[in-house]
């Protein structure tokens, strides 16, 4: 049993609702969660968005995205040799089940919403596969190096979304600010060891989380800067999602992605 | 200028028609010729935006992650398409915010078959093979029609169409050959989706107004009800391979013609559905409408720095 | 309302090809117009290069100039490879 991090006598301390899986599973399977929620999330998007070329936009880092989480969930799924392929795994696992990162998770909000998040997210996942790129696990480091050039794409895209709705109008100020304190309180769990991971990074496998922070800010500080916006400081952190431990918004996303296969047990699509 | 004598321009301009040339954005061109190709283009460049909306219903719960996938990347291709529309469009003189006003208006319109709901996931499979098989087979002699920048448009529109077809049938192809419920969800949608498919080709031929004059300038290439046959003759037996009821008693090869004899889609429910009384032109509008003032703001930030660092540059 | 610039858009497929105008778009500025262009225009890995050019900067011949400016150069045929008759066996000609 993974000892659990949560301290006795806090809400998550005992917390056993998650299956248990070996620590290489629950890691892959953390990196297609996160990949798969957010497609999901940029799904939403489209036919919504501000203009045409954004539904084009938008689609398109949801479609590498989907890409991404359907490599990773399939390994998973390899390494855990229980028969699960990326369907089993994306469409039949409950809520605590899910190990992706609560950022992915929280609903899209506005534009700056969700140009915030794209940003966070997108400067973590270069940090993460630029050093995945030279994982002892031959899938890993493939999957890292195409999603490298993607990310790269995805994180300037909100680059340049950033620096416009921070220094365009004052309510794209407002809006974007606030869009930063929207998505802020999830930024440090994606910094976080999860269970298990420093046995992973000490056999290579792994990218340490906490490695990933300083050059994630190296980039995101200057560009909220020119962008004119202040970098949040959030008296609050989310935690848990690669306990299962997420925000009520997952229970509703995975709701309607999950219900049609559901209702068709072992059907063919 | 004598308005009985005909304008020399206007005669060579017939004359490239006929010789099947095409006609690039600066030559001369009737103002009716304009008019009638920026009206074209615009609502085909409207359908493709509105069009996004029955099928984006469904991304979200896609039972497989590769259909999710393909339905993204369909619905994605469909905004592109939109966009070479309009590019097209601009060529004529007018800009896409103009031809936006217009649909938000309600003064353009767009293709009446998105104005009806997709209840089911079959509904996106009967949508690839039927719709977009109406929309194909009106979209490819458009591709040699005489507006240069509209054919070529369109030639890169019907390379992308294939892929949005094929995915389709073989969509509702799994589910007829997969579980009881998955088959008679097939059925419903095609049930549904029969008629108002064959509505697509517009009103029969004695009460299509434009007809005429644009088939005399190479816009339209051939008529509603010929491409509506082929239409038929084409899906017929492509139903049956997959073991559906197409929903017409009436459906039957007639020798002599050499062609299905078909039921006509209900010419006053097209009428309807085209003036605003269909069961989700409200909400297509609405849903259209909100996504473009809800983004002002956005595109507002995006022209306030564009401004600013120009600004910067002057002085720089 | 805000009115975007329109851009006109070229792409050259390959190396050893030349650019070619595949259609247009509206963005605010550069950056975001040739961005907008990989997004709409080259889907598909239809491009190893992308121009974006305002549409306002480019200078157009007028068609009714066609006859002197152009013609002149329909007169030399032995500029155009169909004007020779080459036998079938000769190949790669």
């Amino acid at each position: 049993m993974t000892a659990h991090p949560g301290t006795p006598g806090t809400w998550d301390g005992g917390s056993t609702g998650a299956t248990v899986l070996e620590p290489r599973v629950a890691y892959v399977l953390g990196l297609g969660d996160d990949a798969l929620v957010l497609a999901h999330r940029l799904g939403e998007w489209i036919a919504a968005a501000p203009q045409i070329e954004e539904d084009i936009a938008l689609a398109n880092i949801g479609l590498d995205l989907l890409g991404q989480a359907r490599t990773l969930l399939s390994h998973a799924g390899e390494l855990e040799a229980a028969g699960r392929d990326e369907d089993a795994l994306a469409y039949l696992r409950d809520e605590r089940d899910f190990r992706n990162l609560q950022i992915v998770e929280r609903p899209n909000g506005d534009f700056a919403v969700t140009t915030a998040r794209q940003l966070a997210f997108s400067a973590y996942q270069y940090e993460l596969y630029d050093r995945l790129r030279a994982s002892a696990d031959p899938t890993l480091a493939a999957v890292a190096g195409k999603a490298i050039k993607e990310v790269t794409y995805h994180r300037d895209h909100a680059t340049q979304w950033t620096l416009r709705l921070g220094d365009g109008t004052d309510e794209s100020h407002r809006r974007m600010q606030a869009g930063l304190e929207q998505i802020w309180p999830y930024v440090e769990e994606m910094f976080e060891p999860g269970p298990a991971v420093a046995g992973l990074v000490a056999h290579g496998l792994a990218a340490d989380p906490g490695l990933l922070r300083e050059p994630w800010a190296a980039y995101v500080h200057p560009v909220l800067t020119q962008a004119t916006l202040a970098v949040p400081e959030p008296a609050f952190h989310g935690h848990g999602g690669r306990r299962g431990l997420h925000t009520e918004a997952l229970g509703h996303l995975l709701a309607e992605m999950q219900h049609l296969h559901r209702a068709h047990p072992g059907a063919t699509w | 200028m004598d308005a009985t004598e005909t304008d020399p321009r206007e005669a060579a301009f017939q004359d490239l028609i006929d010789a099947d040339g095409r006609v690039e954005p600066r030559d001369w061109m009737p103002d009716d010729y304009r008019r009638s190709l920026v009206r074209q283009i615009a609502q085909h460049a409207h359908s493709e935006i509105i069009g996004m909306q029955p099928e984006g219903n469904w991304i979200t719960r896609a039972p497989s992650l590769r259909r999710k996938a393909i339905l993204m990347a369909k619905v994605q291709d469909e905004a592109g398409h939109g966009l070479y529309l309009y590019a097209a469009a601009e060529t004529l003189g007018v800009s896409r915010d103009e031809l936006l006003d217009l649909l938000h208006a309600g003064k353009q319109k767009y293709s009446s078959i998105f104005n009806y709901p997709t209840l089911t996931w079959a509904d996106m499979g009967a949508i690839g093979w039927l719709v977009d098989g109406a929309a194909i087979t009106n979209q490819v002699p458009l591709c040699r029609c005489s507006y240069g920048p509209y054919a070529r448009g369109m030639v890169r529109i019907c390379k992308e169409e294939s892929f949005h077809q094929r995915q389709g049938f073989e969509s509702l192809l799994t589910l007829c050959r997969g579980t009881p419920a998955q088959r008679a969800m097939a059925q419903d949608a095609l049930d549904r989706w029969w008629y108002p498919s064959l509505a697509m080709f517009g009103p029969p031929d004695g009460e299509s107004t434009h007809t005429g004059k644009s088939m005399a300038w190479g816009i339209k290439r051939f008529s509603n009800d010929e491409l509506r046959q082929k239409f038929v003759d084409m899906t017929v037996p492509q139903s049956h391979v997959l073991g559906l009821t197409i929903p017409d008693p009436e459906l039957r090869w007639n020798d002599d013609r050499g062609h299905y004899d078909f039921t006509p889609p209900d010419w006053d429910e097209l009428r309807r559905v085209i003036t605003g009384d269909g069961p989700c032109n409200r909400q297509r509008m609405e849903h259209r409408v909100a996504a473009h003032t809800g983004g002002e703001w956005v595109r507002e930030a995006a022209a306030a720095y564009a401004a600013k660092r120009r600004a910067a540059e002057a002085t720089a | 309302m805000s009115t975007e610039p329109l851009w006109e858009v070229f792409v050259r497929s390959r190396r050893g090809l030349s650019h070619i105008h595949v259609g247009s778009l509206h963005a605010p500025d550069a950056e975001m117009a040739v961005r907008n262009a990989r997004d709409v225009y080259t889907r598909r890995q239809e491009g190893v290069s992308i121009w974006v050019v305002p549409a306002g900067a480019i200078t157009a011949s007028s068609p009714d100039e066609k006859d002197s400016f152009f013609d002149p150069a329909g007169d030399k045929v032995y500029r155009h490879p169909t004007f020779y008759d080459i036998p079938d066996e000769v190949r790669h000609l």
